[in-house]
């Protein structure tokens, strides 16, 4: 059947689906460290399919969206556009970025909150070749004892964690892999 | 070739904006007394959210949120690939379903048989009501007189 | 200080189930279905429309149903199911020019193009019970007159011709929105304007008539109020195009305001601006009057401590499902706190008697 369009890939059951992707979007931003698989939609290339579902999970038509990079594709805005009613912006307006850590930086370019709302910040979905947990030592809230997760830019990291409570949040993601770093987490470089 | 485009969105326009109006009740006889069930894949099911209602200040100046009204929406494609969207007023899947098969068949032969079985005895009832209130309403309408008029 | 304590399951299941058959009422009598309250008492369905800020009849009308009557108790229902629902996206700003008006009056222009349509009104009933109405009874048709179709323009077009009315400037500035984004002040009039439609109609009536009896009095006329459907409009992203998504009615009221010019405007007439859901004529000239006294600063007009023009005071208070929480909250069980409310003031007790009898007490 020609069922294919740019409409095509959303979640076949949205409560339920979206219900399990929250979950599994909370845990792993809990518990830096943790790696979660996700299913349920098919977005269009190059979104991982991880990517696909935290966009289609967390954005609506009150989250701004910055396709960072090769993912501002006609077929990524379609698709977005149609299935969550995002509006699409520059990085410095973002809710929620999208793209692989080259794409995204300058990490500075991004909202960080205010003193007053913390929370008015940019979370970055990074889309990376390789997810594990090995490299970086994580340490902080949802940590018991130390973590360890490939991050792709220690320095930059830290000092998006040193602006705490203020800061960006983010998740990496991998195929249907995601893990998450909260501005919370505190990071050593191994060794 | 732009104002043949144009002319077609007018036209979609023109019954999307029916289908979202109609009530349920003038449009599901209407819809099923045509016994038509092409078969079609759902985009995203029949889904009821709310839409916030905008208006201007003074009529025609700044805008301001005035409150939320229900919407049911859902998107299906048929199996010759014609994509047909409903979004509806109110919270009926059902009417939504019927508005986005409208939708889609409304773009294929179809639309001739849709349009005059469905879509103008809709618009006519619709319309009907519509005038009758009108006619109430110009019943009120008062017609002044004057009785004295001072003279000076 | 707040205690968990558990307890009282049996008692607030068996409280539920005797309040459904209080609901109900005596068996004998029909029960009331969804219809009869959306066609029948569809002034008490546009305000909990209104208030709830959620325009369907028929939610609405299903929560007076289960509030038994207590509006502010179904427009608490009302709010709480509209937090549940996905929010789609904003219309485009409805064009009450070209409303469909059932009823459209000026107090201050007679022959307004368009002419001065009554409508079902209350306004010139004697207000004596009308017992036919205990008696079931058939309703003969309204008489209908010659269908007027087009548009009815604005009462205001007609000042704003002479340049002797504030001008509204028109924009697209994206308003805020209350249920989005905590309240701060000093807010902006699309903000004051979106609180004040879903505000409580007691307290905005209030507010209005305050400004009436003289505090921060504006001398308000009415311009023109109609109500009538109006279709809603809204960009749909995987169309590329805007389509009509529904239609509403709505209430609308446009005051206008004597003003002898301040440091900063010209001698002119100044404008109020109200509307609401459904059909809801006392708070949508309420709202006008309340809009109006809250724009002292920008007309620079002086501030004369009037509650009206507080805008922290008026807006803070609107709300009547804030109010009735907060309000209704103190009944709830505060055993523990009041223990040491309990404690503190026997202590205190002692030590006065302390005090008096200081002798005694040494002994």
């Amino acid at each position: 059947m020609a069922a294919h369009t740019q409409f095509s890939g959303g979640f076949q059951n949205a409560p339920v689906d979206a219900a399990h992707a929250f979950r599994a979007a909370m845990t792993v931003m809990a518990r830096p460290g943790e790696i979660r698989s996700v299913s349920g939609c098919q977005p269009p290339a190059p979104l991982s399919v991880a990517a696909g579902v935290l966009l289609m999970t967390l954005c609506d038509p009150d989250t701004k969206v910055h396709l960072a990079g090769a993912t501002n594709a006609d077929a990524v805005r379609q698709w977005l556009t149609f299935h969550t009613g995002a509006p699409l912006t520059d990085a410095t307006e973002a809710d929620f970025a999208v793209g692989t850590w080259q794409a995204l930086g300058p990490l500075n370019q991004y909202r960080v909150g205010t003193p007053e709302y913390p929370d008015r910040s940019a979370t970055l979905i990074v889309e990376c070749d390789d997810l594990q947990q090995t490299g970086p030592k994580l340490t902080g809230p949802g940590i018991k004892g130390t973590a360890h997760l490939s991050l792709p830019d220690v320095r930059a990291l830290q000092t998006n964690a040193s602006l705490y409570p203020l800061g960006c949040d983010f998740f990496f993601t991998c195929g249907d892999t995601l893990a998450a770093l909260p501005r919370s987490t505190q990071i050593k470089d191994r060794g | 070739m732009t104002d043949q485009t144009n002319i077609a969105v007018a036209k979609r326009q023109e019954w999307m904006g029916l289908l979202a109006r109609a009530p349920e009740d003038a449009l599901m006889p209407l819809w099923d007394e045509m016994n038509t069930s092409p078969g079609f894949e759902w985009l995203r099911r029949p889904e009821v959210g709310g839409v916030m209602v905008r208006g201007r200040i003074g009529g025609s100046g700044a805008p301001f949120n005035l409150g939320e009204m229900t919407v049911t929406r859902c998107s299906l494609v048929l199996g010759d690939g014609t994509v047909g969207h409903g979004h509806v007023q109110g919270r009926s899947k059902r009417k939504a379903e019927a508005a986005a098969l409208i939708d889609a068949l409304m773009q294929t032969k179809a639309a001739g048989a849709i349009r005059a079985r469905v879509l103008n005895p809709l618009a006519q009832q619709m319309q009907a009501t519509k005038t009758a209130r009108a006619a109430k309403a110009a019943a009120t309408k008062v017609e002044f007189f004057t009785l004295v008029r001072g003279e000076d | 200080m707040y205690v968990a304590v558990k307890g009282g399951e049996k008692a607030i299941e068996n409280a539920h189930a005797w309040l459904a058959e209080e609901r109900r009422g005596d068996k004998d009598v029909a029960e009331l279905s969804i219809a009869q309250i959306r066609e029948q008492l569809s002034l008490a369905v546009n305000r909990v429309m209104a208030e709830g800020s959620l325009f369907d009849p028929d939610l609405a009308a299903l929560a007076i149903k289960q509030a038994r009557g207590d509006l502010i108790e179904a427009i608490f229902l009302i709010r709480a199911y509209r937090t549940t629902l996905p929010r789609f996206g904003y219309s485009n700003p409805v064009d009450t020019g070209e409303m469909t008006c059932d009823r459209r009056i000026s107090a201050t222009f007679k022959d307004a193009p368009g002419g001065q349509v009554l409508g079902p009104t209350f306004d010139y009933t004697h207000r004596l019970l009308d017992f036919k109405l205990a008696a079931e009874g058939e309703v003969a048709p309204a008489p209908e007159g010659q269908p007027r179709s087009g548009s009815t323009p604005h009462i205001s077009g007609f000042l704003k011709a002479e340049d002797i009315l504030q001008d509204e400037p028109a924009s697209d500035a994206a308003p805020g929105d209350l249920t989005r984004e905590p309240m701060e002040y000093p807010a902006t009039r699309p903000l004051r304007l979106q609180s004040l439609t879903r505000g409580d109609e007691g307290f905005v009536l209030g507010m209005a008539y305050s400004t009436q009896r003289g505090y921060a009095r504006n001398h308000a006329f009415v311009g023109e109020l109609r109500i009538g459907k109006v279709a809603v409009e809204m960009e749909i992203p995987e169309l590329g195009f805007a389509i009509e998504i529904g239609e509403v009615e709505l209430t609308e009221c446009e005051t206008v305001n004597q003003f002898k010019g301040s440091k900063v405007e010209p001698p002119q007439f100044t404008r109020g601006y109200g509307l609401v859901f459904g059909q809801s004529e006392r708070k949508s000239i309420a709202m006008a009057l309340v809009d109006r006294a809250l724009r002292w600063k920008e007309l620079g007009e002086d501030n004369l401590g009037a509650p009206a023009q507080d805008e922290e005071f008026v807006l803070s208070h609107a709300d009547n499902i804030q109010a009735t929480g907060f309000l209704e909250h103190i009944k709830l069980p505060h055993y523990v706190d009041f223990q040491s409310e309990l404690e503190l003031v026997r202590k205190l007790r002692r030590e006065a008697e302390d005090r008096i009898s200081p002798k005694e007490a040494a002994e």
